[in-house]
C-alpha cells in the first residue's frame, strides 16, 4: 500500500544521503521525494511517498526516527491531509490537436506556461488521481517530456472521523 | 585565548576523560600529533595498522563501558577503520573515530589522500561530521560523545580537515548537550511492564532471552534477581555472555547455530520468552516462524527498530533495559498473589534440566591431536572467569563461548554482528590498556589471528602483556566446516598452507612463544604463558577436522540440531 511521510529534517548537508542511503541500504523503495526549506530556519521538510505493507513501513518510521538528524516523522496514509503534486508536460499541439489540447487544459484548469509551433508546456497542479486522468488523456497527442515535483503533502488542521 | 583546532580538539577529549588514544599519524593529522605531548593524560597508543587502532578503541569500550578513541589520518588512514567501526556498529559499541580529512578548499579535488569518508562510513556508524568551521569543533567533539555513549551506543566518525584543525579561534566548550532531534527513550511503559507480570502470573515454561543490550546498560544485576527470583532459566546470546552466572543452576548457555541443546530446546518449548537487549538475529533464531512457536514474546529494547524487525511481539517495550527489569521487579514486589514464584515454575526448570542433562556440550577427548575444547576448558580452569576471554571469529569463538564460562560483564569480547577476523588481538590490546593489572586472553585461530598479527609489535613495544591462545588446525575451521557438511567436503581455498612458525614470530616480534602438541602439556604451558611479564603467543596444534556441535543447519528450526 502507498504511504506519504512527512519527514521533518534538520537542513544540513548530508542530511538528504542519510535519508536515501536509509531506504536504499535496506532495500526500501522510494516512489516520490520532495525537499525543501519551511518556515522555521534550519528545518527542511521532506515528503517521501513509498509503498510496502505495515511491517516495512513501520520499519521505515523508525528507522526514520532513528536517524540523528531527524526531527520528526509522520505517516499522514491514515490521517487527513491534503495532497499535491505539481507537473509540466510538454505536449505535442500542432493544429488539429492544439483546440483539443487546450479544452484539456480548461477543463482541468491548468495553465499553459510555454507556447511552441508544434508543442505547449503545460503547468498542473493536483491529486495523484487528477495528474494521472490528464496524463491519460494528453497521451494520444504525443508527451514530449514531462517533470513532476513529486508529492508535498500537509495535516489538515481539522481531524474528523 | 585563542587556540587552533588541534589543541580545541585535544582540549575536549582530556574534557571527556579520555585517557587512551589508539591511533596513527600521517599528513592531515601532524597538527594533532604535534600538540599531543602537551596532554600527557591522554595516552598515545601506536597501533601498526589502522584496522588495529579501531578494534583497540572498541575492545577498551566493551571492557570499560566508556567510549574508546580511535585517531587516524585522511584517505587509506580513514578506509583502513571501517571494517572496526562496520563491526563496533554492529555490535552497538561507543567509539568516537577521528579522522583527518584535506583541507576544505581542496575537499572535492580528488587531493592527495583525500577520501570522503563521511560518505563511506554513513551506513556503518550512529552519526557521522565533517568539520567546516574551528568554532563548531567543541560543541561537535562533544555530540560525537554524547551520541556515542547514550541510547543504543555506536560508533560516530568526526572528520577533521587540516585548515580547521589550524585554524584559530577562542574556544567555547560547551559543559551540556540538547539536541532536539535526538532523544532516546529511556523509561519504561508501567502498563506494559503491568502485562508482562500478568503474563508472567499466567505463563508455566518463561524463559529469559537476554543479549549486548543488557550489557551496555548495566542491567545484569537487574537481570540476575529477577532469573533466581522468580526461577526463570537464563539464555544469551553471543553477546550477552557474561551477563548472567554462567555457573548458576538457571544457566543454559548460549542460544542459536551453535547454541546448547538445553538453550534451543527450551526456546522450543517457552510459553513466554522474556527477550532483553537482543535483536532476533538470524544465527540466534534460525527459521524465524519455527522460533519459539509457543509463546507470548516480551521485547524491551532501547532501540525501537529492533522491536518487530524480526519476530512479532506481544509486549514491546522501548526502554532503557536495567530501567525496564528494575522497573518489572517493582511490579512483581506488588503483586501479591504469587508468592512462590520458583515453586510454579518448578516443573519447567526440571525439564530444561533434563535437557541440560541428556546433552550436555561435549566432545571426544584425545591425548594426541588436542581437542580444542579440552583447551578452552583448562583455560577456564586456570582463570575462573576471572580473565577477559576475547576471541577472533569462526570455529575458535564457538569453542569460546561454549566451553568457557562467564561470570560477569564486559568480560567476554567478541565481534558479534559483524563476525570480524582480526578483531580478537587489538580488542585484547585495548581491554589490556583499560585494565593493565587483569589477565587477557585471546582464544585465535590460525587464520584469523593473522589477519591483524602486526599489533604483534604494538604489544612489544607497549609492554602490553596480552596472551594469545592460537586453537591451530591448520584450516579456515569453520567454512571448511561448512564445507565438510554442506559441499561435499569439498576444501577449496580453506586449507592454510604455509602458516608461519608462530613461536618464532612471537620471537622476531620480541616477544615469548610456546607451542603444546600434547593434552597432558597444556595445563604446564597455559600456566607459564600467563605467568609470563610481556606478550604471549601459545601455539596449540589441534585436531584438523574437529567441527563445533551441537550445529543448527542455516535456515533450519533451532530444535533441529546437530548433535555430533
Amino acid at each position: 500500500m502507498r504511504h506519504v511521510l512527512s519527514v521533518l529534517v534538520e537542513n544540513e548537508p548530508g542530511v538528504l544521503s542519510r535519508v536515501v542511503g536509509l531506504f536504499s541500504g535496506r532495500g526500501f523503495n522510494i516512489e516520490t521525494l520532495n525537499v525543501g526549506p519551511t518556515q522555521e530556519e534550519g528545518l527542511s521538510l521532506m515528503t517521501i511517498t513509498t509503498s510496502g505493507d505495515e511491517g516495512i513501513i513501520e520499519q521505515i518510521v523508525k528507522q526514520l526516527r532513528k536517524l540523528v538528524t531527524v526531527v520528526k516523522v509522520v505517516d499522514l496514509t491514515h490521517l487527513h491531509s491534503v495532497e499535491r503534486e505539481m507537473v509540466l508536460i510538454k505536449v505535442n499541439a500542432e493544429d488539429a490537436g492544439r483546440a483539443e489540447v487546450l479544452r484539456i487544459v480548461d477543463i482541468f484548469r491548468c495553465k499553459v506556461v510555454d507556447v511552441g509551433h508544434d508543442a505547449l508546456t503545460l503547468e498542473i497542479t493536483g491529486d495523484q488521481n487528477k495528474i494521472k486522468a490528464i496524463v491519460n488523456l494528453l497521451q494520444r497527442f504525443g508527451i514530449k517530456e514531462l517533470a513532476r515535483t513529486g508529492t508535498v503533502a500537509l495535516r489538515r488542521s481539522m481531524q474528523m472521523d | 585565548m585563542e587556540q587552533t583546532g588541534a589543541q580545541i580538539l585535544l582540549e575536549c577529549l582530556f574534557r571527556e576523560n579520555v585517557d587512551a588514544i589508539f591511533g596513527f599519524p600521517g599528513g592531515a593529522v601532524i597538527d594533532i600529533y604535534h600538540h599531543l605531548p602537551s596532554y600527557p593524560a591522554l595516552r598515545h597508543y601506536l597501533v601498526r595498522h589502522e584496522q588495529g587502532a579501531i578494534h583497540a578503541a572498541d575492545g577498551y569500550a566493551r571492557a570499560t563501558g566508556r567510549v574508546g578513541v580511535c585517531l587516524v589520518t585522511s584517505g587509506p588512514g580513514a578506509t583502513n577503520t571501517v571494517t572496526g567501526i562496520a563491526t563496533a556498529y554492529m555490535d552497538s559499541i561507543p567509539v568516537v573515530i577521528l579522522t583527518g580529512q584535506v583541507p576544505t578548499p581542496l575537499i572535492g579535488n580528488d587531493a592527495f589522500q583525500e577520501v570522503d569518508i563521511v560518505g563511506i562510513s554513513r551506513p556503518c556508524v550512529k552519526h557521522n561530521y565533517l568539520v567546516k568551521d574551528v568554532r563548531d569543533l567543541a560543541w561537535i567533539i562533544k555530540q560525537a560523545f554524547y551520541l556515542a555513549r547514550t541510547g543504543r551506543p555506536g560508533p560516530v566518525l568526526v572528520d577533521l580537515p587540516k585548515d580547521i584543525l589550524q585554524a584559530k579561534t577562542v574556544p567555547n566548550y560547551p559543559e551540556s548537550i540538547t539536541m532536539r532531534s535526538y532523544n532516546p527513550h529511556l523509561e519504561p511503559n508501567r502498563r506494559q511492564l503491568r502485562k508482562v507480570a500478568g503474563l508472567l502470573q499466567d505463563c508455566k515454561r518463561p524463559l529469559f532471552y537476554s543479549g549486548g543490550g543488557v550489557i551496555s546498560a548495566g542491567a545484569s544485576e537487574e537481570l540476575t534477581w529477577l532469573s533466581r527470583n522468580l526461577g526463570i532459566p537464563v539464555t544469551s546470546t553471543l553477546m550477552g555472555l557474561g551477563a548472567f552466572p554462567g555457573d548458576d543452576p538457571l544457566w543454559l548457555g548460549m542460544l542459536g547455530m551453535h547454541g546448547t541443546y538445553a538453550a534451543n530446546m527450551a526456546v522450543g518449548h517457552t510459553d513466554l520468552l522474556l527477550a532483553v537487549g537482543a535483536r532476533f538475529d538470524d544465527r540466534v533464531t534460525g527459521k524465524v516462524s519455527s522460533f519459539a512457536p509457543a509463546a507470548k514474546v516480551v521485547h524491551i529494547d532501547v532501540d525501537p527498530t529492533s522491536i518487530r524487525k524480526n519476530v512479532n511481539v506481544d509486549v514491546p517495550i522501548v526502554a532503557d533495559c536495567r530501567l525496564a527489569l528494575k522497573g518489572l521487579r517493582d511490579e512483581i514486589m506488588a503483586c501479591a498473589e504469587e508468592t512462590d514464584w520458583p515453586a510454579k515454575y518448578r516443573p519447567w526448570l526440571e525439564q530444561v534440566q533434563t535437557w541440560q542433562r541428556d546433552h550436555p556440550l561435549q566432545y571426544v577427548f584425545s591425548e594426541e591431536p588436542i581437542k580444542p575444547q579440552f583447551v578452552v576448558e583448562k583455560i577456564y580452569a586456570l582463570t575462573k572467569g576471572e580473565a577477559i576471554i576475547t576471541t577472533e571469529v569462526g570455529q575458535n569463538q564457538m569453542w569460546a563461548a561454549q566451553f568457557s564460562r562467564f561470570h560477569r560483564p564486559r568480560t567476554f569480547l567478541t565481534s558479534g554482528g559483524l563476525g570480524t577476523m582480526g578483531y580478537g588481538f587489538p580488542a585484547a590490546i585495548g581491554a589490556q590498556v583499560a585494565f593493565p593489572d587483569k589477565l587477557v586472553i585471546d582464544i585465535a585461530g590460525d587464520g584469523s589471528i593473522q589477519m591483524n598479527i602486526q599489533e604483534m609489535a604494538t604489544a612489544v613495544s607497549y609492554n602490553i602483556p596480552v596472551k594469545i591462545v592460537i586453537l591451530n588446525n591448520g584450516y579456515l575451521g569453520m567454512v571448511r566446516q561448512w564445507q565438510e557438511l554442506f559441499y561435499n567436503k569439498n576444501y577449496c581455498a580453506t586449507c592454510m598452507h604455509a602458516n608461519p612458525d608462530f613461536v618464532k614470530l612471537a620471537e622476531a616480534y620480541g616477544a615469548t612463544g610456546f607451542r603444546v602438541t600434547r593434552a597432558g602439556d597444556v595445563e604446564d604451558i597455559l600456566k607459564q604463558a600467563f605467568a609470563a611479564p610481556g606478550p604471549v603467543i601459545v601455539d596449540v596444534i589441534v585436531a584438523q577436522e574437529e567441527n563445533v556441535y551441537p550445529m543448527v543447519p542455516a535456515g533450519a528450526a533451532l530444535t533441529d540440531m546437530l548433535l555430533v
